[in-house]
């Protein structure tokens, strides 16, 4: 598969990729390297790993990440109710030591985190590990030695190596400066909102039903609000709510009702100062120069 | 596009001219191993290398990592493999600021385009705008300051002492910020299964004690950055008392001074008698009392030292007047790459306590959307006010 086959073959699964990702993220599955997305909320980071996914039709493990995230969230962790009660059924059958030992430290014992889960699937599974700069200092160390050498050690079990190479996704949205050595590890891939013709073509993708004049109204319209310097940029989700909420309304024209045009700005506008903002005459203002 | 070497006889190969690429890109601030040219000569299998766009595409993935770096990439993609020497500025227009020295010999051109961008190298002037600068004019100076003042007569031991006292409680009061991640103790408020299990083995699944987890208290690490320009001397005094004292009570903090360049301090500052700490500390503050770039040297902090010794278990303590020479845009980006590396950012300035005080200077308007907190310091007494403020950070 090259980088354009794997562009169509997004596409065809309603995500539009813009070239340098399509050669980015081809390059990742090629080289077996995690590939490291950056860029602001909403671009589709986050929906490009869903769409890897279901382009090679396998699973997609998804850990999201948070501060104080540790390893028996993110790799894996006993069942300590059920290894109670074992080692309980064990001295009533008169089962003792090393024994004992063997059976609650086994695999049946063992709950698999996102980590853990993603090196022994048999078929290599789209590993999705969101918003890693929210995770502490000590997580982004660990998760360098599983990058590089994709095994992890259980003390009471040995280590454990990968039966397959997932296809690491790492996303960020550049809130925190990730460290030098991660960086290295990861192909890099810096998404930026999508330019005219991109938006327009995903928003074909994803809601076909919508008309393709008021499909290039709805693009003019939110391209030119980002440009307003909002709180909260809409993203390309903000993007396709605003449609459906559209559709809803059943507005054919944006110039057509300034209130419910108004109204619907809920689905763009996510903090009271936007809203405060964005009058009435200035979403006039970019509807008129949209149409 | 034919751009088709002209003495392919002499061409190296494809490894050696990737080699230089990479040198090329080391050169310009990238930082890259030599792990990254293998991956980029493999890399460059799986594309079609002969096509400019792929292999532009492919060489972005493998040698940046991060959007700084994505921005000056292209250009030095450009500069590299596309003759972007004077051949290029004949074939594309490409932004950058008209200089007659740019056709003198391709490295020239590449350096002078570095510093144009500014984010490749640190600019080392910025005087240009700096005569612009309307209102921190009358205090700050560019003017490096030729008289020495000796640090000893302006701070004396009591005060050290004194101070020494504060920046204790100060640390203490920022130390007891709690972990998220549980740790084994004795007195926690959860029970530590992993723990329990394995000790019940030895009592046939009875457990007996309970053994515990808690979040364990974190330390933060405080960072100070003092301004001494002219500006800044009279209550200089207060801060180096501060700062010695500081240094003295915290093994962990790290101190600097700036004017018009940056200085580390924390070495100097550990000396065992305070007042020959001091001592050393007039040999490095060479310039005392003189003008002040605070953009410069927060900028140089940021890209430099930041890098080492600031992450999100930091506290930076910047005291300064904010009056600058430098643009207000050094001190507010600065700060914003600052910010990414997850610290607090408290900003106390003496001014601040006078009656009808404003943050005008254009450099303190800049900073405070970047402040986690914002005060008034000119006393020890002010300092040691602090600490409950410290304590909600």
């Amino acid at each position: 598969m090259t980088h354009i086959e794997l562009q169509a073959a997004l596409a065809a699964t309603g995500y539009i990729a813009g070239d340098d990702l399509a050669v980015a993220m081809h390059l990742a599955i090629s080289l077996g390297r995690p590939l490291l997305v950056e860029g602001a909320a909403g671009v589709g980071k986050t929906d490009l790993a869903r769409a890897i996914s279901s382009v090679r039709d396998t699973a997609l493990i998804r850990l999201q990440c948070y501060e104080g995230l540790d390893a028996s969230q993110a790799i894996y962790e006993w069942n300590y109710q059920r290894q109670l009660l074992s080692i309980r059924a064990a001295a009533e059958d008169g089962v003792t030591g090393r024994a004992v030992e063997e059976r609650i430290f086994s695999d049946e014992f063992l709950l698999e985190r996102p980590l853990l889960k993603a090196i022994r699937q048999k078929a290599p599974p789209v590993l999705l590990i969101d918003e890693i700069d929210r995770a502490d200092e000590e997580f982004e160390a660990y998760l360098l030695e599983v990058l590089s050498e994709f095994q992890i050690t259980i003390p009471e079990m040995g280590t454990i190596t990968a039966t397959s190479r997932p296809i690491v996704i790492l996303t960020a949205n550049g809130t925190r400066d990730l460290s030098d050595a991660l960086r290295r590890r990861c192909l890099y891939a810096h998404v930026e909102y999508p330019d005219r013709a991109t938006e327009l073509a995903i928003l074909k993708a994803r809601c076909p039903e919508v008309e393709a004049a008021l499909g290039r109204q709805i693009i003019g319209f939110v391209q030119s609000l980002r440009k307003e310097g909002l709180e909260k940029t809409p993203g390309i989700a903000e993007m396709l709510d605003f449609a459906a909420a559209l559709m809803g309304l059943g507005i054919a024209d944006l110039t057509d009702d300034p209130v419910l045009l108004q109204a619907s700005l809920s689905t763009l506008l996510k903090t009271q100062r936007d809203r405060d903002n964005i009058t009435t005459e200035i979403t006039q203002r970019l509807a008129g120069v949209a149409a | 596009m034919s751009r088709v070497s002209k003495f392919a006889a002499r061409d190296p190969g494809s490894a050696a001219r990737m080699v230089g690429f990479m040198a090329h890109l080391r050169s310009h601030g990238l930082r890259l191993g030599v792990g990254e040219t293998a991956t980029a000569l493999s890399a460059l299998t799986h594309v079609s290398a002969a096509d400019p766009v792929a292999a532009r595409h492919a060489l972005r993935a493998v040698c940046t990592g991060s959007a700084e770096d994505v921005q000056s990439f292209d250009d030095l993609f450009d500069a590299f493999w596309l003759n972007g020497g004077r051949v290029l500025q004949k074939v594309i227009p490409t932004a950058q600021t008209g200089d007659d020295a740019v056709h003198s010999s391709r490295n020239a051109k590449t350096e002078n385009q570095a510093a144009g961008e500014g984010a490749l190298s640190t600019p080392d002037g910025g005087e240009g705008e700096s005569e612009a600068d309307g209102e921190g004019k009358l205090v700050a100076s560019l003017v490096t300051a030729t008289l020495k003042k000796d640090l000893r007569d302006l701070v004396d031991p009591e005060d050290i002492a004194e101070a020494q006292k504060i920046a204790r409680n100060l640390g203490a009061a920022l130390r007891d910020r709690r972990s998220r991640r549980r740790k084994a103790a004795r007195r926690g408020d959860q029970i530590h299964f992993r723990k329990l299990i394995r000790q019940s083995l030895a009592t046939g699944g009875e457990p007996l004690r309970l053994p515990r987890k808690k979040r364990p208290d974190r330390p933060l690490k405080i960072v100070a950055i003092c301004d001494v320009s002219g500006s800044m001397t009279v209550y200089a005094q207060v801060f180096l008392a501060f700062i010695a004292g500081l240094m003295r009570g915290d093994d962990t903090a790290d101190a600097y001074l700036f004017h018009t360049r940056l200085v580390r301090i924390s070495d100097a500052l550990r000396d065992r008698d305070a007042m020959r700490a001091l001592g050393r500390l007039s040999l490095l503050a060479d310039g005392f009392g003189g003008g002040s770039r605070i953009g410069g040297s927060l900028t140089d902090f940021a890209r430099g030292y930041a890098r080492r010794f600031v992450d999100g278990r930091t506290v930076v303590m910047i005291l300064s007047d904010g009056y600058d020479t430098d643009t207000p845009d050094l001190i507010s980006d600065a700060l914003s790459a600052l910010k990414r590396r997850g610290c607090k950012i408290i900003w106390l300035n003496p001014l601040k306590g006078w009656d009808g005080y404003e943050p005008v200077a254009r450099g303190m308007a800049a900073a405070l959307p970047h402040l986690d907190l914002f005060r008034a310091a000119n006393t020890l007494a002010d300092l040691a006010a602090l600490e409950p403020e410290l304590v909600r950070l």
